[in-house]
């Protein structure tokens, strides 16, 4: 694991809600400050507001409360301001694009407002694809990629224009076993080389145990647990889920959560 | 790190060059066989004059009478340039419909665009309606506009509804195209005899009566709207990405959006008020230019422009010769190449999605 960068600006979410016409899905979300380089995972029950939270932070809502990142309020700024500092990858690239993984990751850059030149958009997105590891498939068209290289090419695309907050919508969801841990490693990899902090929503708590440095729990539209793995408890998990489970360490030491079956109502 | 990286960089750099080189040769092909189409197109007509007289009055107008240079002039050339300019305006509106809209069966023909403007052109034509200020032949462009842009606010009111999936769009588009075509239809009821001969042109769509006034608007339409359309090709390369993700690289989705329904209507509507609805061309050239130069936007949009000119350009060859002596309307022969194409289309989607 290489050394967390530390330097960079905190995201701090203070009494956040937001909603669509009829409903507010988040209830005042409060969030201690997550520093440059961490992983936070949030995880919860359906409707419990976990894609709402990262849409309302990426600006795709209409959001009230403050989002703080460093000194400035995200949710005061401008939305081709906003898109500068967060990138949101959604959860699925759409298949059948007749476009080449290096040509999606160009178009990244030059369709941002006050983009690049040709030249530089192009040198940028060789040398990210360099670094991530998947140069090789650049002249690759995107309905020739496995689900797994897809997720990859997906990262990519979000996060060619360096964020500093990057949100990630089930990154894992459609994947296999191999490529749920090549992505996870990817992200976290990139999350301490780069300093961008990671906000992803995960339905697996096993993987959020594994791979986050945070974890966020959320219901009915609020954040309940914020901690390591140590602040999920069988309690919570009742609550929570209404199922009744244990949580208890594998022979590496790793907190493991297995569920037992339905308890009570959520 | 190291050098294998960089090798690598500059085989995918190098890969990358070819594919760009290809591809601009490709537009460069299409658009010589764009003047070939137009020059066969110049020497087939009802007068016996050939290819061979064509040219000659063209390179030399002193070398024929003046009926021959009427023919050739004022005829053939106003229908030529006509059918090249609306096959590559609807082939242009039909690729920003389809990725706009996110649906590979959007066109402004199958999603009814076509018949809002022809409806508009037929209020102006039977009923004289107009918008204040605006008179003569204008009354014609204006009036296909404002339905056509009616039209397609509607088509994206539609997509902006929770759960409207693709296959309810081409169903809305249906409709829109049945009721505008029976509104036509009730208009030729109750339209005077001449009004009635117009009104048949617009509903089958023809080039018959080009003339170098439209012409003149068509190609000033084209060339106006054009540039717009290359200038948001990299938004519209992204927004294929998705729509949440092109947001997320700072585009302003709904200002793009708008104004490609805005460029799709003016396109249609002058197309319409030049030569009729014709069917299927903003539907298929857009697909035979993806095959052939992919999505990345600054090729796709001239490819397919220049696609729909070859495509309508040839159809009004084949008008012309398919029964000798014979001037079929052009609307038919599209749609009769078009509409296998399209049931091809819907019956490959199943599998390629």
């Amino acid at each position: 694991m290489t050394e967390r960068k530390v330097n960079g600006d905190s995201l701090t979410l203070a009494g956040l809600s937001a909603g669509y016409r009829s409903r507010t899905i988040l209830q005042g979300v409060d969030i201690a400050s997550i520093e440059p380089g961490v992983v936070g995972a949030v995880i919860g029950p359906n409707g419990a507001g976990k894609t709402t939270l990262l849409r309302a932070l990426a600006g795709f809502l209409p959001a009230q409360g403050a989002a703080h990142l460093g000194e400035c309020d995200l949710l005061s700024l401008s939305h081709a301001r906003r898109s500068a500092h967060v990138a949101y990858m959604p959860q699925t690239l759409p298949a059948g694009v007749a476009l080449t993984v290096l040509e999606t990751v160009v178009a990244a850059l030059k369709a941002a407002p006050g983009g690049f030149g040709d030249a530089d958009a192009l040198a940028v997105a060789l040398d990210l694809l360099g670094r991530l590891g998947i140069a090789e498939m650049g002249m690759t068209m995107l309905n020739r990629l496995s689900g797994g290289q897809r997720q990859l090419a997906s990262f990519a695309q979000a996060v060619v224009r360096r964020p500093k907050v990057l949100l990630l919508d089930e990154p894992t969801s459609a994947l296999d076993l191999r490529h749920q841990v090549v992505v996870m490693q990817q992200i976290r990899d990139y999350a301490r080389r780069s300093g961008a902090l990671v906000l992803m929503v995960l339905h697996d708590i096993g993987l959020a145990m594994r791979w986050a440095d945070r974890i966020i729990l959320m219901s009915q539209g609020r954040v309940v647990v914020d901690g390591d793995g140590t602040a999920i408890t069988p309690e919570r998990l009742a609550d929570v889920y209404g199922v009744s489970a244990r949580v208890e360490p594998c022979s590496l030491g790793h907190p493991q959560v297995l569920v037992d079956g339905v308890a009570g109502t959520p | 790190m190291g050098g294998g990286t960089v090798a690598g960089n500059s085989a995918i750099l190098a890969g990358y060059r070819a594919l760009l080189m290809k591809r601009a040769c490709l537009i460069g092909l299409l658009g010589a066989l764009c003047l070939v189409a137009m020059g066969a197109d110049l020497g087939i007509g009802a007068s016996s004059l050939g290819w061979r007289e064509a040219w000659d009055v063209i390179s030399d107008p002193s070398s024929h009478g003046p009926s021959a240079r009427l023919i050739i002039w004022s005829i053939r050339m106003p229908a030529t340039l006509t059918a090249v300019l609306v096959g590559a305006a609807l082939a242009l509106a039909g690729t920003e419909m389809q990725t706009v809209l996110n649906n590979p069966l959007a066109s402004p023909f199958t999603l009814g665009v076509s018949s809002a403007a022809a409806l508009g052109a037929a209020l102006a034509i039977v009923l004289g309606i107009g918008l204040p200020l605006v008179s003569g032949t204008w009354v014609l462009f204006s009036d296909a506009f404002l339905f056509a842009f009616a039209s397609v606010l509607m088509l994206q009111g539609l997509t902006r509804l929770q759960g409207a999936g693709s296959e309810t769009l081409v169903l809305f588009g249906i409709a829109m195209v049945f009721t505008f075509n029976a509104l036509v239809a009730l208009l030729q009821f109750v339209a005077s005899q001449e009004a009635l001969q117009q009104l048949v042109f617009w509903t089958m769509g023809s080039l018959a009566r080009a003339d170098w006034r439209k012409t003149g608007i068509m190609a000033g339409v084209f060339a106006a709207v054009f540039p717009f359309s290359l200038a948001a090709s990299w938004a519209m390369t992204a927004l294929r990405l998705g729509e949440d993700r092109a947001r997320s690289f700072g585009i302003n989705v709904a200002r793009l959006r708008f104004g490609a329904l805005l460029r799709i209507s003016l396109l249609t509507a002058t197309a319409v008020a030049c030569a009729g609805t014709i069917g299927f061309i903003g539907l298929v050239a857009p697909h035979i230019a993806r095959l052939l130069v992919g999505e990345d936007h600054r090729f796709l949009l001239p490819m397919s422009a220049l696609t729909g000119a070859v495509l309508l350009s040839v159809s009004s060859l084949v008008s012309k010769i398919l029964i000798p002596g014979v001037l079929l309307p052009i609307g038919l022969v599209t749609s009769l190449i078009g509409v296998p194409f399209f049931v091809f289309l819907i019956f490959s989607r199943g599998r390629r999605i």
